[in-house]
């Protein structure tokens, strides 16, 4: 019985939440093969993480700790899975489409020649362990389905808040093998600098409600300083500061912006939601003081409820949105800011 | 030196993409466009190629359409553009275009240096290019957002990559696969003189024997496309002062229990 192996992704020594995601689909496959659903944990603090894998449903771990493992980088952690694919075969490796996961599996399916699918929002096991897989197409605006042989290993990774994840279960436990590095530090030319953390933010694609800006934000009633060079850069940042972001607070929300806002300089572009920017799928995306213009709909439009606040009541956000309010957002997410205070008891 | 580029034609980013009665896709009689992406990886190379006193070649992998994108490049300032098709070449397994891309770049044989933008938008992928990488046997390094230091001589390059909790700065060695976001650059419009100059280019097509590699056996399938669930887009207005607005609003979130 060949194992599902699912590759755990921490940061600074933790587990992303949405690895457990991950184990919630390997979970799939492992059912239908019989094979081990096996947690595979590198780097820092990986002995907790493999502990906190088997109470999400993790039945065998491989784990390394070594230094050259502390903190992702391609080289080390690919060769390493590369090793560790041709030593058990397995039949899957899962692992959530993050910038890490995304380059981890597609490189490991070269060393591997195996085939791989990426960035899934359904899984279909099908009789002969094939699988088809769903995913978006065309900046969102299709779905294709797509199937991988059962000739080799499978390497598939899914789209954050897609699947369910395996809850967690007190006392439940991973048999935990320790496995040794395929490099050394010197046969590792990447070497890592330094990180520049967002300090205090919400990851967008993690984020289960997130509160997005457009060019609307510029409409702010205050007036600049003087000093202030670009009075429209000055006011939207000011907005995005003092009235998305209060308003982001009390929900726990992440801050996203459309494409117009980041491009006008009112906020950087990691927070861009849309074509060129991050696809989201929150259960909540209030979109304020955005028009909605196809590429930005490309960004968010799986979210389950959209709330769209807007003072032009023509605006394409309207046509997608679940709830629409028309007027102006400077007026509306104070109001709304402080009754979510008092009806959240925050 | 020289830097490579990759690149390919999309349909235009406003354009109604829908399947047909056929499963095949279809975005009626809109433009195809340099996919959006691929501008700043395109930028790039023109702005590394002049810093390294090199040259940039744009490479696509498909069939006619993408003629348009190498078009581009070449109006944008870039000095070289290739393009593969064979019969037997499914691009849309990414091992396959890896294999056939990978071969692309080593027969031009003296390559430092290859920008990819950071996914294609039409299959939404960007495994191909990690996977070139491998097969090639160079750095990979995704997600950049700067350059901050290339030296062509000691073969060495620090750059940002801009990853889900911030910024990682760091350094390794070419040759390289770089994948470039938004943020890198302000692509340049082409000419009038670079659009006229691209229009008469006669563009090289590579076959796989030109390559002289067979890809590994597909294991991957496009089954069909499909169109999205249909949406319940009925949407509810709320109306009323900005406070009965938010009122309302909380009491419907809160009964759709998404608070």
């Amino acid at each position: 019985m060949s194992a599902v192996f699912v590759w755990i992704e921490t940061f600074e020594g933790a587990a992303l939440p949405t690895s457990w995601e991950a184990l919630g689909a390997g979970a799939l496959l492992a059912e239908k093969s019989g094979g081990a659903l096996t947690a595979l944990v590198f780097g820092e603090n990986a002995d907790a993480v493999a502990k906190e894998a088997g109470e999400h449903g993790a039945t065998q771990a491989l784990v390394c700790a070594d230094a050259t493992l502390k903190g992702f980088r391609l080289e080390p952690y690919a060769a390493l899975l590369t090793k560790l694919v041709q030593e058990h075969q397995p039949r899957a490796v899962l692992a959530v489409a993050t910038t890490r996961g995304r380059e981890l599996l597609a490189a490991s399916a070269a060393d591997t020649d195996s085939g791989m699918i990426s960035d899934v929002s359904s899984l279909d096991v099908q009789g002969d362990g094939s699988v088809v897989a769903t995913r978006s197409a065309y900046a969102g605006k299709v779905m294709s389905d797509v199937s991988i042989d059962a000739a080799g290993t499978q390497f598939i990774t899914i789209r954050g808040r897609a699947f369910r994840p395996n809850e967690a279960k007190a006392g439940a436990q991973a048999a935990v093998t320790s496995v040794a590095p395929v490099l050394s530090e010197d046969q590792i030319a990447t070497k890592v600098e330094r990180f520049e953390a967002e300090v205090g933010t919400v990851n967008l694609t993690d984020a289960a409600i997130i509160v997005s800006g457009g060019r609307g934000i510029a409409n702010n009633p205050k007036d600049a300083p003087g000093d202030a060079g670009d009075a429209a850069v000055w006011k939207a940042k000011d907005g995005f500061a003092n009235v998305i972001q209060p308003l982001a607070d009390v929900l726990g929300a992440a801050v996203g912006a459309s494409r117009a806002a980041v491009d006008a300089g009112y906020i950087p572009y990691a927070h861009q939601v849309g074509q060129t920017g991050k696809v989201v799928s929150p259960d909540l995306y209030i979109a304020c003081g955005i028009s909605g213009a196809i590429q930005h709909q490309a960004g968010m439009r799986t979210s389950k409820v959209i709330v769209a606040i807007n003072k032009d009541k023509e605006a394409p956000i309207f046509k997608m949105a679940r709830f629409g309010l028309v007027g102006d957002l400077y007026q509306i997410l104070p109001a709304l800011t402080a009754e979510l205070k008092k009806r959240l008891g925050k | 030196m020289h830097v490579v580029v990759f690149t390919r034609s999309t349909p235009d980013t406003a354009a109604k993409v829908e399947v047909g009665a056929d499963g095949k896709v279809t975005w009626g009689d809109a433009a195809t466009v340099v996919n959006p992406w691929d501008e700043y990886a395109l930028e790039e190379g023109i702005l590394q190629a002049k810093n390294g006193g090199g040259k940039a070649t744009a490479i696509s992998i498909g069939g006619e359409m993408h003629n348009e994108s190498l078009k581009h490049s070449l109006a944008m300032g870039l000095d070289e553009a290739v393009r593969i098709e064979d019969a037997a070449l499914d691009a849309n397994d990414s091992l396959a275009y890896a294999t056939a891309a990978a071969a692309a770049v080593k027969k031009l044989g003296d390559v430092n240096l290859v920008i990819c933008g950071k996914e294609s938008v039409d299959v939404g992928t960007d495994q191909h290019i990690y996977q070139m990488a491998r097969k090639l046997g160079w750095t990979l390094l995704a997600y950049v957002s700067k350059i901050l230091e290339v030296d062509y001589a000691a073969g060495t390059i620090k750059v940002e990559r801009l990853l889900e909790q911030g910024k990682q700065i760091v350094t390794s060695k070419l040759p390289a696969v770089i994948t470039v976001m938004k943020d890198i650059n302000e692509p340049r419009y082409p000419s009038f003189i670079g659009i006229r100059k691209a229009s008469k280019a006669v563009i090289p097509v590579w076959s796989l024997a030109d390559l002289g590699v067979t890809p590994p056996a597909a294991h991957t399938k496009l089954v069909a496309f499909k169109n999205l669930p249909v949406r319940d887009t009925q949407v509810e207005m709320i109306e009323g002062t900005p406070e009965e607005q938010a009122t309302q609003l909380v009491d419907k979130l809160l009964q759709e229990k998404v608070l």
